[in-house]
């Protein structure tokens, strides 16, 4: 499973987190931009939810646009877990690995 | 040296020079400067010994040339107008196009009105500005280090104190008057734009050096009775508005119907009814935020089932306790300042509905203030934390974008102060460790009431006495904090250069906290 085009997940509402990740050849995870409502308070703990969620999904090299707007870190993972997916652009039938990568 | 609520006032903040000379002392606890005295500062007036006809000026630019307003004065305002104010804008833009500069902004509170002032701020022409709100592009700038001497945020009654003591002087009073006759003398009703009741610039026309009325709507001399009295203004402008009418007051404070907001209220009318101040006379007052003011509602049931009436209303008045009132179940409306039409509407025509000075209000300086005698105080908070100290003025990003206004005169005088605050904003935990800044000190809240339940302070142990008697359930507020970090995560601390931009002053004139320039979050 690996990225091959750009994959989009979440909203701009109150306590949501939109996700985009744009696939990459090398240079690693490179945060394109970082924006959130509470980067003050909890920006270093969004940045490693998003990093471990790609790390699961093995993702090693991307562009990422987090923009925020204080969503849990639940949250957090599921969108970047869905904007994965999207930017898979294959057809899971349901077989996702629940409780495995996704968490 | 750390304070009574474990503030670190540094020097810097302590060393700031009041124009009496009084030296700042950090925050020493409730009730400190009771029973102490103070020598009340008088102003330099001007004697009108022969009879004119009018004080009226051909515009605000005479006016300030009259005033003989120069370099490193101090300018003052009221907030009644609130988000529909011209009156600070106005008379700042004339200062400023005549050239005076090194200019101190004291008004009663400041907002969003007034962004124009920022960019003054950034041009190093107003260099002090003495408070008790700064929000939007103000309070950003202020946040960023760009005003030269720190803000300094009072509360209402700690404002009153202040000038009266002389900690302020203010050299030139600016109040806009939705009426006023040639002489001065000016009321809150009867114009364009009303807004009720002119009670935080009483003050300043008593100790101001000069007192200027600026309205849009001149009446014929008597203006009586007046809330400013002609006797104190020296001059009268006419202008084409004082304000924005609609902004001047909201339509109508919304009643919330947020049934998040709703429960906290209806749990704070049940927790007031279980305290022994809850009896026939009781005294009361609410803040304007959505649960606060749904209080209101879930009252009335209480009394009437109780037999029971309120004697007197007190503050920022808004529609429901107007309506409260017509039912028979308050005696007398104090009002302060209107929030809504409502409010504006009843005073206008309901002979128990008063107007009072801000001192009268809530000054902890003079002989016994309305707060003093105040059974309940329902309040608002951006942040609590596990001391009961309340925030309501730097946001999570510490940028100042608030005000401190009654709150701590309320909840010191005030027997039983309710605080209501869902336990969560979003990802912000409200019920946090340490607040960003302290505004109301801990040993005068009493009592915290959140979504996932009510927490007292340890403290009032006949207050914990009378809500075990009802069976009214409640929590260390510890666990409500460790509740909220369960749900959000723990914030980390925010992240502060070392310049301090404003200092939050405590109502008695000592420093509770303060508030230094914020460092830009690095990813």
């Amino acid at each position: 499973m690996e990225l091959k085009a750009v994959g989009t997940a979440g909203t701009l509402e109150s306590s949501d987190v939109m996700i985009t990740l744009e696939p990459t050849t090398s240079g690693g995870i490179v945060f394109d931009s970082f924006e959130s409502s509470v980067i003050n308070q909890y920006g270093r703990q969004i940045k490693a939810e998003v990093l471990a969620s790609l790390e699961r999904l093995g993702v090693k090299n991307a562009k990422v646009i987090v923009n925020d707007h204080g969503a849990l870190d639940c949250t957090i993972k599921a969108r970047v877990e869905c904007a994965f997916y999207r930017g898979c652009q294959c057809d899971m039938d349901g077989k996702f690995d629940w409780g495995g990568v996704i968490r | 040296m750390k304070n009574a609520v474990g503030r670190e006032i540094p020097e810097e903040a302590l060393a700031v020079k009041l124009t009496n000379g009084r030296q700042y002392e950090p925050y020493q606890g409730k009730g400190y400067r009771d029973g102490k005295y103070i020598k009340k500062a008088g102003p330099t007036t001007k004697v009108y010994q022969k009879p004119i006809e009018s004080k009226i000026l051909p515009s605000i630019r005479d006016a300030v040339i009259a005033c003989g307003l120069k370099d490193g004065m101090t300018v003052s305002f009221h907030h009644h107008f609130r988000d529909g104010d011209y009156i600070v804008n106005m008379v700042m833009k004339e200062i400023v196009d005549l050239g005076i500069k090194d200019i101190t902004i004291a008004a009663s509170s400041l907002g969003s009105a007034h962004d124009p002032i920022a960019e003054y701020i950034e041009q190093g022409i107003v260099t002090g500005i003495q408070t008790s709100g700064i929000r939007g592009k103000m309070g950003d700038v202020v946040s960023h280090g760009k005003l030269k001497t720190p803000a300094i945020l009072r509360s209402h009654g700690g404002r009153v104190r202040a000038v009266e003591e002389g900690d302020v002087h203010i050299d030139v009073a600016f109040i806009g008057a939705p009426t006023s006759d040639e002489y001065g003398n000016a009321r809150a009703l009867g114009g364009k734009g009303d807004c009720g009741v002119l009670s935080y610039a009483v003050v300043d026309s008593e100790y101001a050096d000069k007192v200027v009325v600026i309205t849009d709507t001149l009446v014929p001399y008597p203006n009586f009775p007046p809330s400013i009295h002609g006797v104190n203004v020296d001059y009268v402008v006419k202008v084409d508005e004082i304000g924005n009418p609609k902004k001047i007051a909201s339509a109508a404070a919304r009643m919330t119907q947020n049934p998040r907001d709703l429960m906290m209220a209806e749990n704070v009318a049940k927790i007031m009814a279980a305290t022994p101040w809850f009896k026939d006379g009781f005294s009361f007052q609410t803040g304007a935020g959505g649960p606060s003011l749904a209080v209101n509602r879930f009252l009335e049931p209480l009394m009437v089932e109780r037999g029971i009436k309120m004697s007197w209303g007190i503050g920022g008045i808004t529609g429901p306790i107007c309506e409260l009132q017509r039912k028979g179940l308050v005696g007398k409306i104090i009002d302060v300042q209107d929030f809504d039409v409502a409010a504006i509407e009843d005073i206008r025509t309901n002979p128990n509905h008063y107007e009072m000075t801000a001192s009268e209000y809530a000054n902890p300086a003079n002989k016994g203030a309305f707060v003093n005698k105040l059974d309940f105080v329902v309040l608002a908070a951006l942040e609590v934390d596990i001391d009961f100290n309340v925030n309501v003025i730097t946001g999570s990003d510490g940028v100042l974008r608030g005000a401190p206004g009654g709150h701590p005169d309320t909840a010191e005088g005030a027997k039983c102060c309710v605080i209501v605050t869902p336990l969560t904003r979003g990802r912000m935990a409200t019920i946090c460790e340490h607040v960003v800044t302290v505004t109301t000190p801990g040993d005068c809240v009493d009592v915290v009431v959140t979504d996932y339940g009510t927490a007292v302070n340890p403290n009032r142990k006949d207050i914990i006495e009378a809500l075990d008697a009802a069976g009214i359930k409640h929590v260390p507020i510890k666990e409500l904090q460790e509740k909220a970090y369960s749900m959000v995560g723990r914030p980390d601390d925010l992240q502060w250069k070392d310049k301090v931009v404003a200092i939050l002053e405590a109502r008695d004139g000592t420093i509770l906290d303060v508030v230094r320039e914020i460092k830009p979050y690095e990813i």
